[in-house]
């Protein structure tokens, strides 16, 4: 019990730094509401002949890129915290082990849920429609935040082994960028050269995206190969991949944790 | 009874040829109550130690205990009844004051009420009341480092471990620093304090361990330590016509024979009466006549025992100590704004 209630000091730690530091969070929904504004307007084009424009093609896209992007603010956190000297006051208190990395992915999950409900809004003032009702985009919702969340503990993992945040942000930022876009999100896979096809048709955002498209109501166009599994399934394919994420990086994160400084 | 016992304590960084043992079998102890002052270069291995003794670390070998418990087999309960307050400020320094010690208090299990009352108890004790609504980062660094240390009070710890606790402050910080830890000590906290500042030691701690490269090189108190390398002794200038008598009566004050540094007309003389012998010498340089351009009773500085000791001063090790041994000092260098 005292571990839950360590990992929620924790949080709420961040919580009061978004109150203290209010521009964390306003810079944090600038970037991905600017990125609505511009893709929906520049690349309308792309949406011919969907019904509802391109706009509810590229709101899952988007989603799903800016949650993929939380492992990046998680690292850096973490690791300003070890840069700090912060990580070994917490560590010569008397809490659970896992209470600190657990209350940090609380924290940015619970970032996320903000950023996301200022994006959905954007998104639907500039004419996005989800069509499915609402528990399918509840859940469509949850599997955003889920993903960010598994992440997220990568992103914990990559910030304990860092010596320097701004290092290892720009690091992860170099690794999400470019699985966010070799991926359905923004655009039709099929227009790439056939190697990266499949990277892309395996690539957990575009389950992810293809998964959120389709709980929103939409087709969820996808892939080269006919009735690939991640195109046929892709919310158990992403799920999997959440597992996965999460079976690797929290144990890692938790062993890595105990023993920094070794 | 002892509150902190280390028994040969080894840590080796890094492999093969660039390998670089922080810890080279090092002991020590703290009688409960008092403090110890460790004393030593950057690099030698203070900061190690602490890490060691406050659970951050596990030795390669050795053995500690820390109010009576195993440091290495139970860490946890090391962390219920210590403080720790580092060389660098660990504190949020995006939230304010009292964020941070309600913070702190809360995963110390106070409840809100408690964490609460002992936030504003605290940001008294240490002056900050005034200051306890504005983030950390606009704190001067003595006030950082009075809220680093508050931080590290919240359960009124038994056992408190302060790395370089003055390290970069100005002469005032440093002053207001040594006041509150006077304080602390003046309330009976067990105290273990790392310095590389020789008059910071000889101020605050009872007990004094020089260590160099990773062992302690010598034990004692402040006066021992002087001791240890000498006496007392008289310094005596005179007119440059005086010099050959001042020595005899020097010499026979001093039951010795001194010496003579014909340059400065300086005439130095190992007494062990202290006072008594000064004003001995003053007397018998009166009635003859001989009047004294200088004179004073001179005890070694611990930079004196630290030269004898490992051979280099203090600030001569420090540099080439630095670069080969501690590579997170280094890092923590860098990461400094």
């Amino acid at each position: 019990m005292r571990a839950v209630s360590d990992s929620l000091v924790i949080m709420k730690r961040q919580l009061l730094q978004l109150t203290r530091v209010p521009e964390v969070l306003i810079f944090n929904t600038i970037q991905p509401v600017m990125f609505v504004l511009l893709f929906r307007y520049v690349f309308a084009g792309l949406g011919a002949g969907i019904k509802g424009g391109y706009v509810q093609l590229l709101m899952p896209g988007i989603f799903v890129q800016t949650v993929t992007f939380t492992l990046a603010a998680t690292a850096q956190g973490m690791a300003q915290d070890m840069e700090k000297g912060l990580i070994d006051r917490f560590r010569s208190l008397p809490i659970s082990r896992a209470a600190v990395v657990t209350g940090r992915t609380l924290g940015d999950g619970l970032l996320n849920i903000v950023v996301i409900a200022v994006m959905g809004t954007a998104g639907f003032l500039v004419g996005w429609r989800p069509t499915s009702g609402l528990l399918k985009i509840g859940l469509g919702f949850l599997m955003l935040l889920l993903f960010g969340y598994a992440l997220s503990w990568a992103g914990i993992f990559a910030g304990l082994i860092a010596k320097d945040a701004r290092v290892v942000a720009n690091i992860s930022f170099l690794f999400t960028f470019p699985l966010t876009f070799l991926s359905n999100a923004f655009a039709s896979t099929t227009s790439m050269p056939k190697p990266l096809q499949y990277v892309a048709e395996w690539n957990p955002v575009s389950t992810m995206v293809a998964a959120v498209r389709q709980l929103f109501g939409f087709h969820n166009m996808f892939g080269v190969t006919k009735n690939s599994f991640p195109s046929t399934h892709p919310i158990q394919t992403s799920l999997i991949y959440m597992v996965l994420i999460m079976g690797i990086f929290v144990p890692l994160s938790v062993q890595r944790y105990k023993n920094t400084n070794k | 009874m002892k509150s902190v016992i280390a028994e040969n304590l080894v840590k080796i960084y890094g492999k093969g040829d660039r390998q670089v043992k922080a810890l080279d079998g090092l002991s020590l102890d703290v009688e409960e109550g008092t403090v110890l002052g460790v004393l030593g270069p950057n690099g030698a291995g203070k900061t190690t130690t602490v890490r060691v003794l406050a659970t951050l670390l596990k030795p390669d070998s050795g053995h500690a205990m820390v109010g009576g418990i195993d440091v290495i087999k139970n860490p946890k309960q090391v962390r219920e009844i210590i403080g720790l307050s580092g060389q660098y400020a660990a504190v949020d320094e995006t939230l304010t004051g009292w964020d941070n010690l309600v913070m702190f208090g809360r995963l110390y299990h106070l409840s809100s009420t408690a964490a609460n009352a002992r936030a504003k108890e605290l940001l008294e004790q240490f002056s900050l009341t005034d200051s306890a609504k504005r983030p950390i980062k606009t704190f001067s660094g003595g006030m950082r480092r009075r809220l680093d240390l508050a931080a590290s009070l919240i359960i009124r710890p038994k056992v408190l471990f302060l790395d370089e606790p003055t390290t970069g402050l100005d002469p005032r910080g440093r002053m207001e620093m040594w006041k509150v830890i006077e304080g602390l000590v003046d309330d009976g906290v067990t105290l273990l304090l790392t310095t590389q500042y020789l008059e910071e030691a000889d101020q605050l701690a009872d007990d004094i361990a020089v260590i160099d490269q990773g062992k302690v090189i010598a034990r004692g108190s402040s006066d021992q330590l002087k001791t240890q390398i000498g006496g007392e002794r008289l310094e005596l200038v005179v007119a440059e016509a005086d010099i050959a008598q001042a020595k005899e009566i020097a010499d026979r004050v001093g039951k010795t024979t001194s010496s003579v540094d014909a340059g400065l007309r300086k005439i130095s003389t190992p007494v062990s009466t202290g006072g008594n012998a000064l004003v001995e010498l003053l007397r018998e340089l009166d009635l003859a006549k001989i009047h004294p351009l200088d004179i004073a009773l001179k005890r070694p500085s611990l930079d004196d025992v630290f030269m004898s000791l490992t051979g280099h001063s203090a600030e001569a090790a420090e540099v080439a100590d630095e670069e080969k041994l501690d590579p997170k000092a280094k890092s923590k260098k860098g990461g400094r704004p």
